[in-house]
């Protein structure tokens, strides 16, 4: 079985991992560049963007994560995951990876009050997936290799926003199937492994 | 295609947004211009006030909700999310708060109190976290619909000893339950003074149902570490950062302390030359009606 890894600098590393655990995968948490030099997927968990942003690039892990995703590691991000991995965000500049060539908006659906949970049809899942949107992002422009499994509509212009991207290794998602255990997302992450090609394994 | 049109203000909405903030570190912040720097030193969080804890206590006299002018300034001004503080029972500062667009309420005891009876969170979509200081307090708290918890700790006083008597007395309330039989749990609930449901939860699970941070009393690298380790999900600092000689230091130190929790020689690292901590109180030199944490029980 893979080795997966969950970067541990802030957010719900340990639902995800406890994710990966119940299907029968080993996880562990990584906050350095020698951890992460041992893992063979990760994961992106929830949490503040600026936070983990800063302390990444604090603890030198921006490069190495970089690398390693550049060269096949496949990564899963879920929501401030999903603007890490991000290029480019509408608002304030902050650190991303770019890694994954989407232009993101933070807090798209409002502040906290305007959260919620809701059912969410997937390309390729054969049922809705339940999904809750905490503060949550989604995708304002998708770069030309980025495939859209799953959008939203904006209640105010009726606009289509994708919310679950993949582009090669590199899946993205503004919810958290952590939180209602839904296990497909860290199924199609572990699927990757061996699949895709990872030039440093 | 879907549509946005789901549920809001559910259990799982308002307990997820406190599990996006663990590992992280929520400052006391009385202006925008203290936002911005907790921001931009890692903060997960902000709590929005006109004073800090230790100032409250200088001032004395009856502590209220904030100037709306200054949550409003904050909120407007960073991107993470904004707390602010009402006074227990007072469901009216609550509403007000919420519409003002904050993220979280804290329904605190470092106000002034205003009712014996706590607010009735669960008819707010805003979340509310709130004090204890032991188990059947934490689980009256999310019995009326907290969805957070911190420890209360003894606000104000740079002083992290009461902090980590409350999360000690916790975590061994919560062992406790783990080792009683089914036949044990209803005595166990009357003792504890806390919904049976919510006692039975605890001991089948061996954990709260929600989120705990640490809060009340911590000023430095170490102190946050030392809560960490004891167990809780993250740190709030109050008076700490912004009563000490160097605010933007020493926020940045109490965040990666935060991170790497377990690792000494990293917090050695980072809590070198921060200047001076806020000047601390000792508890047995304040008087009884001077300690916050018997407010609200």
């Amino acid at each position: 079985m893979p080795l997966v890894g969950a970067l541990a600098l802030q957010g719900d590393f340990r639902e995800h991992l406890t994710m990966i655990s119940d299907l029968g995968a080993e996880g562990v948490e990584v906050r350095t560049p020698e951890e992460l030099a041992d893992v063979d997927c990760l994961i992106v968990p929830g949490g503040e963007s600026t936070a983990i942003g800063r302390l990444a690039t604090r603890y030198g892990m921006m490069d190495p994560l970089r690398q390693r995703i550049r060269a096949g590691m496949p990564v899963l991000g879920t929501c401030a995951g999903m603007i890490f991995l991000g290029s480019s965000t509408t608002g304030r500049a902050q650190p991303q990876l770019g890694v994954l060539d989407v232009v993101v908006e933070r807090n798209a659906f409002g502040r906290q009050q305007e959260s919620f949970e809701a059912y969410l049809d997937v390309k390729g899942f054969d049922r809705p997936m339940p999904a809750v949107f905490i503060r949550a992002p989604w995708i304002e422009k998708v770069g030309e290799d980025v495939d859209v499994m799953a959008t939203v509509s904006d209640p105010t212009s009726g606009r289509e926003f994708p919310v679950f991207v993949r582009s090669g290794n590199v899946i993205a998602i503004s919810f958290h199937p952590e939180l209602t255990r839904d296990a497909r997302v860290h199924e199609l992450l572990l699927s990757l492994v061996g699949s895709v090609n990872d030039e440093e394994r | 295609m879907n549509t946005p049109a789901g549920q809001k203000g559910t259990d799982t909405v308002k307990r997820g947004l406190a599990e996006m903030l663990k590992g992280g570190v929520i400052m006391d912040v009385v202006n925008v211009e203290q936002a911005k720097l907790a921001e931009a030193a890692g903060a997960v969080a902000v709590m929005a006030l006109e004073r800090v804890p230790a100032d409250i206590r200088a001032v004395g006299g009856v502590a209220r909700m904030a100037d709306p002018s200054i949550v409003g300034s904050i909120v407007a001004a960073v991107e993470i999310p904004v707390m602010a503080k009402s006074r227990i029972g007072h469901f009216v500062e609550a509403q007000i708060l919420a519409s003002l667009g904050v993220d979280y309420i804290d329904e605190s005891e470092v106000l002034s109190p205003v009712d014996e009876f706590h607010i009735d969170k669960w008819s707010y979509d805003v979340p509310f976290v709130c004090g204890a200081k032991d188990l059947g307090e934490a689980l009256r708290r999310i019995g009326e619909g907290a969805a957070m918890i911190r420890t209360k700790g003894e606000p104000g006083t740079g002083n992290v000893v009461e902090a980590v008597r409350h999360m000690r007395t916790m975590t061994s309330q919560i062992r406790s339950l783990t080792l009683l039989g089914a036949d044990e749990i209803m005595s166990a609930a009357k003792d504890l003074a806390a919904p049976y449901a919510l006692v039975k939860e605890v001991a089948e699970t061996g954990k709260l149902p929600v989120v705990n941070f640490a809060a009340g009393g911590i000023a430095t690298p170490a102190d946050a570490a030392l809560m960490m380790q004891l167990g809780c999900d993250g740190i709030f600092v109050g008076s700490g950062i912004f009563k000490s000689g160097d605010p933007d230091a020493r926020a940045r130190a109490i965040v990666e302390a935060t991170t790497f929790y377990k690792d000494a020689e990293k917090i050695a690292k980072v809590s070198r030359n921060l200047g001076e901590a806020m000047v601390g109180l000792n508890i047995d030199t304040l008087s009884p009606d001077e300690l916050m944490q018997h407010r609200g029980l």
